[in-house]
């Protein structure tokens, strides 16, 4: 278990990196390595060249930019977690983002490099999709913006050309009072989760579900929007008839089969954490 | 005697070292010139192979040799590994050193790569081609059974490589005479070992000294040096294997694997030290693992609940090749009576090859699964007598007043299976009171109020322990005055060098850490036997005791006549022989100064020189520990998942040397099985035995928040065979966690009618059985 050979190269700008990314053929972007040198180890991935973005300044950190709440591709999801901003703006990261991993694996982990991996269990991705952001995407021909849906592909597919990587991710904030709950199931603490479900509602001042966003993770090929289970929730009551309603239309996805969970069970957990989910967003909404 | 040593809590003399980094770990060890080692190895689970290509490895920079079978000495060219004879195997099948024309497990060692580092070998092994011709595999060891089913080695008559048939009693008159059969038809897997340190090879030969040192990762340095002065047919002295500090073994180190000789045959090729560290894909797939055993057990009792009569069929996968031989489901047969009365007993087992690793035994050596079987089919009677889980398991214990209680059986030592002693129906009264098993019914109720599913399982195990032949210990006082214990008691983080610390201390008045223990070490005693088998508190114990008493005696006589003083006047103590009550007293240096003698001048009559001893302790039979747990746990009735939420356990390993190093055994033991009733499954594909699970991200092992701590008590039944009373703690803490936990989730599910047939239990599989229940109980299905 040790990598193939590679040549290792760590820029210090982010022009610098778009250059290489250019140059070299065959490329990795290493970002905080936690799935990345696993992959090589195992020689899952051969790449000749590895370019080391840790280095690059400007692409780290959390900031509010207009209403939206601005995240580079190197900040580490550690930083996340203990993130006032992302508690305040996006109260569903916060939740899904002590589910990444363990503690370990959170100190390295960023949060461009699990938007580039695209680990279908993933909660971040999972995160990115249910709150409709923008995935920021650039390389020396310059900057793409992606919505989640168009940004992944397929399975650990994302819409990144060799000579791109990711520099950052925008996430809406919702409305204040908005409830959020992210809710996965794991055989073990900090394991990718066979089905996660992440849930944002907005009431209006009649109580009636005025905005909703339901996706689920760990279940399919990607991270996907329910709008089926969307459409269920939104201008009606939050009753628990239709949350249930909402959620049994989670059970009709084409879920993954594999060792650890058949796909008949992976279709039923999305619509057991769909309705726990839903539960507990809307015990979390607040009037404002 | 001085101040009781033995039954005290004290911490590891282990632990510093490894807690500050100075851990003497075989890939901490950095010899000048030292070259690695990457094994090309199969990945076919069965195919001949037609040829291989190693040019391409061989032309990579870095590359100093790619050797296959061919390469090697003459003498490996028809050489097998060595198996363990027996009457009742028809095939005793063990691989050449690396394949000669046929793999049969993936992970076989095909060929080893020589390299500078283990990066440029593991690139020069991808480079190997091996020509594969894919035969067809013996994946489920129940099809594999079959008349006609594809066969494991293609030079097989067929899969079978051993019957094995115990019993005693006349089993159709028990059944004859029932008021009660049960039946159950029942599956357990169990998986790997998992040690955090892979197995390791640091093979040194000195062509000055002629002389070969093998630093290896082993539970048996003294088995494995047999093992490779037999290979090379190499006198003794040429040889030493050392295991220093092991990073767990779990019972797969105790093999001797090819890989280990075929590292020393490298070295020996290339004429430099050459290192092998197993990587964890390698364990997966080359360590020995245990697997799948089907049980068909059908119990007749009599219309009280009492048990007449016991009647098995098995099915046991040995893998590809016969490691251990049939110690592993000769273990698993002569388990299954546990602290129970049976008076008829009857299991025929068949041993069947399969595709996929050897199976050799891991903590607990096929005793879970007979636990299993066994309180499976007593809950299953408990049920259809309509009486408690606990009553009926109560009106079939032995009594302590039996003890020594005599089975019927012979156990895997080739010795009559007699418990030595014992109180079942005391762990049970300690177990089930800790627990508040008679108010739990009360708490369900509650909980089921609260839309809560919480159960509690009861499971036993009486596990035969300290194993012989054999261990040794020399303690020698020299001129230093220092203590030393030599023992080839290999530690993999058991804690035998303060166990033996603490016995031998005890003996001359001395703090344990003052004691200089070297374990594991072929150069410091000659002969041991390995760390299994729960199987060195008994007999490394009993030797350390037995030569710190013989050495204690001659100190005593020689300070008694420099002292002028009766030795029963004398008391040992902080390194001097005391006159007692008085101010005269010699040190432990003058002693042994003493008894070395001057250069040129006799010894006085009668003094044989130097202050040593060498026993071997060697026991009479095994010593059977026991020992009751009761799980609880809670069932989250949508997703299947199941938290152990509360775990107690009575215990009896006899006299206790240190209550610390118990507990954290049992402890431990305790996490393995919770992987194995929870967690563990290493899957392959059905048709082409590949393996599916090798990585730890998909191989599941128990994590701190699976694992309860458990609340031990502990009950003393002093052995009788061995002078501490000692018996062995290390797997009583798994043994009947599947059992108990799978018991506990039957139960919190007993509203949906769930019943359990099978261990581990993954969620999807307890989310289909609690939808059946309900649709039964909404009346949709008959």
């Amino acid at each position: 278990m040790k990598p193939p050979p590679f040549t290792y190269h760590n820029p210090s700008s982010l022009d610098e990196a778009f250059d290489l990314l250019v140059a070299c053929k065959n490329a990795r972007v290493l970002a905080g390595g936690q799935s990345l040198i696993p992959m090589l180890n195992f020689r899952y991935l051969q790449p000749d060249h590895i370019i080391d973005v840790a280095g690059i300044k400007n692409i780290s950190g959390i900031e509010m930019r207009n209403d939206d709440l601005h995240i580079g591709a190197m900040t580490r999801q550690r930083e996340v977690e203990f993130s006032d901003l992302v508690a305040q703006h996006c109260p569903l990261m916060h939740e899904a983002i002590r589910q990444v991993g363990h503690r370990q694996t959170r100190n390295r982990g960023t949060v461009g490099g699990s938007l580039a991996h695209l680990d279908p269990a993933a909660e971040l991705p999972l995160v990115a999709c249910a709150t409709g952001a923008t995935i920021h995407v650039a390389g020396k021909r310059g900057k793409r913006d992606f919505a989640f849906a168009d940004y992944a592909l397929g399975f650990m597919t994302p819409a990144i050309e060799p000579d791109e990587m990711v520099t950052g991710v925008t996430v809406p904030a919702w409305a204040p009072g908005h409830g959020a709950a992210f809710v996965e199931f794991a055989r073990r603490e900090g394991d990718f989760a066979m089905v996660a479900v992440a849930v944002l509602l907005e009431l209006d001042a009649k109580g009636v579900i005025a905005r909703a966003s339901l996706a689920l993770g760990g279940a399919m090929a990607t991270a996907q929007c329910m709008p089926e289970a969307e459409a269920a929730l939104i201008g009606q009551k939050p009753t628990t008839e239709t949350f249930a309603a909402a959620a049994g239309a989670c059970t009709k996805i084409e879920a993954m089969d594999d060792v650890h969970a058949p796909a008949a069970y992976r279709q039923h957990l999305a619509g057991v954490l769909a309705r726990r989910a839903l539960a507990a967003a809307y015990e979390r909404t607040t009037k404002v | 005697m001085s101040e009781r040593l033995v039954g005290k809590a004290i911490k590891r003399l282990e632990d510093p070292a490894l807690l500050t980094g100075r851990g003497r770990f075989v890939d901490d060890f950095h010899l000048p010139g030292t070259l690695h080692a990457a094994f090309v190895r199969s990945e076919e689970a069965h195919a001949k192979i037609n040829g291989i290509d190693k040019s391409a490895a061989v032309a990579l920079p870095g590359v100093h040799a790619v050797l296959t079978l061919a390469d090697l000495p003459k003498r490996f060219h028809a050489m097998r590994m060595h198996g363990m004879p027996n009457p009742h195997v028809t095939q005793n099948i063990m691989p050449y050193v690396l394949a000669k024309d046929e793999v049969c497990h993936v992970g076989e060692p095909i060929a080893i790569v020589i390299a500078d580092d283990r990066y440029i070998a593991e690139d020069a092994a991808a480079l190997v081609m091996v020509d594969y011709e894919p035969l067809p595999t013996a994946g489920d060891c129940r099809a594999a059974m079959a008349p006609g089913a594809a066969l494991a080695h293609m030079n097989s008559p067929d899969n079978i490589a051993a019957m094995l048939h115990f019993g005693y009693g006349d089993i159709d008159a028990a059944f004859k005479n029932a008021a009660h059969v049960v039946k159950e038809n029942l599956f357990m897997h169990r998986g790997l070992g998992h040690s955090i340190e892979g197995r390791a090879v640091l093979a040194h030969y000195d062509t000055f000294a002629d002389h070969l040192t093998v630093y290896t990762a082993s539970q048996g340095p003294h088995a494995a040096k047999r093992a490779i002065v037999g290979m090379l047919d190499w006198d003794e002295e040429r040889v030493r294997v050392v295991a220093l500090d092991v990073g767990g073994g779990f019972g797969p180190k105790m093999s001797f694997y090819a890989e280990q000789i075929v590292t020393v045959l490298a070295s020996l090729h290339v004429n430099r030290p050459v290192k092998w560290i197993e990587d964890r894909r390698e364990h997966f797939n080359s360590a020995t693992q245990e697997r799948d055993q089907y049980w068909d057990v059908e119990m007749a009792m009599d219309a009280q609940g009492k048990i007449l009569g016991l009647r098995i069929a098995m099915i046991h996968d040995k893998g590809a090749f016969m490691p251990h031989g049939t110690i592993l489901p000769h273990i698993s047969c002569t388990t299954v009576p546990g602290p129970f009365i049976i008076p008829a007993y009857k299991i025929d087992c068949s041993v069947v090859l399969t595709n996929k690793p050897p199976v050799a035994p891991v903590r607990g050596a096929g005793r879970p699964q007979a636990v299993f079987a066994m309180e499976r089919i007593m809950d299953a009677a408990a049920a259809k007598l309509g009486l408690d889980r606990v009553e009926i398991r109560r009106r079939n214990l032995i009594p302590a007043e039996a003890m020594p209680y005599s089975i019927g059986l012979t156990f895997r030592d080739g010795k009559p299976l007699t418990y030595d002693s014992g109180d079942y129906p005391q762990l049970f009264d300690k177990v089930t009171k800790a627990a508040d098993y008679a108010g739990f019914a009360k708490r369900q109720e509650a909980a089921l109020k609260n839309g809560r599913y919480i159960g509690i399982g009861i499971a036993s195990a009486i596990e035969g322990t300290g194993l012989g032949p054999f261990e040794g210990a020399t303690v020698r006082i020299g001129p230093s005055g220092t203590v030393t214990l030599l023992t080839g008691a290999a530690d993999q983080g058991q804690g035998h060098a303060t166990t033996v610390a603490q016995i031998c201390a005890e003996q001359f008045g001395i703090r344990p850490d003052d004691v200089r223990v070297v374990t594991a070490d072929t150069a410091a005693i000659a002969n041991g036997t390995g760390t299994f088998a729960s199987r060195q508190a008994v007999n490394a114990g009993s030797s350390t005791h037995l030569a710190a008493i013989q050495v204690r005696e001659k100190v005593l006589a020689i300070a008694s006549h420099i002292l002028e003083a009766a030795p029963s006047d004398i008391e040992l103590a902080d390194g001097n022989a005391i006159v007692k009550g008085t101010d005269k007293k010699i040190s432990f240096r003058d002693i042994a100064r003493a008894v070395t003698g001057q250069s040129g001048f006799a010894l006085p009559k009668g003094i044989e020189p130097g202050l040593e001893a060498t026993r071997y302790f060697t026991p009479e039979q095994a010593a059977y520990a026991s020992g009751n747990h009761i799980a609880e746990v809670e069932v989250d009735i949508e997703t299947g998942g199941v938290k152990v939420t509360n775990y107690w356990i009575s215990h009896d390993c006899g006299v206790v040397i240190n209550p610390l190093l118990v507990e954290g055994q049992v402890q431990g033991g305790l996490a393995h099985g919770i992987g194995n009733a929870l967690l563990e499954w290493m899957h392959y594909d059905a048709d082409t035995c590949q393996p599916l699970t090798t990585t730890l991200a998909d191989y599941l092992l128990p994590t701190a928040d699976a694992v309860p701590k458990a609340l031990i008590s502990h009950v003393v039944s002093p052995s009788p065979l061995n002078p501490l009373g000692v018996k062995g703690a290390g797997e009583g803490g798994t043994i009947p966690a599947p059992a108990a936990i799978i018991s506990a989730i039957e139960h919190a599910l007993t509203p949906f009618g769930v019943h359990l047939t099978q261990a581990p239990v993954p969620p999807h599989h307890l989310v289909e059985l609690i939808n059946k229940g309900r649709r039964k109980n909404s009346g949709l299905l008959a």
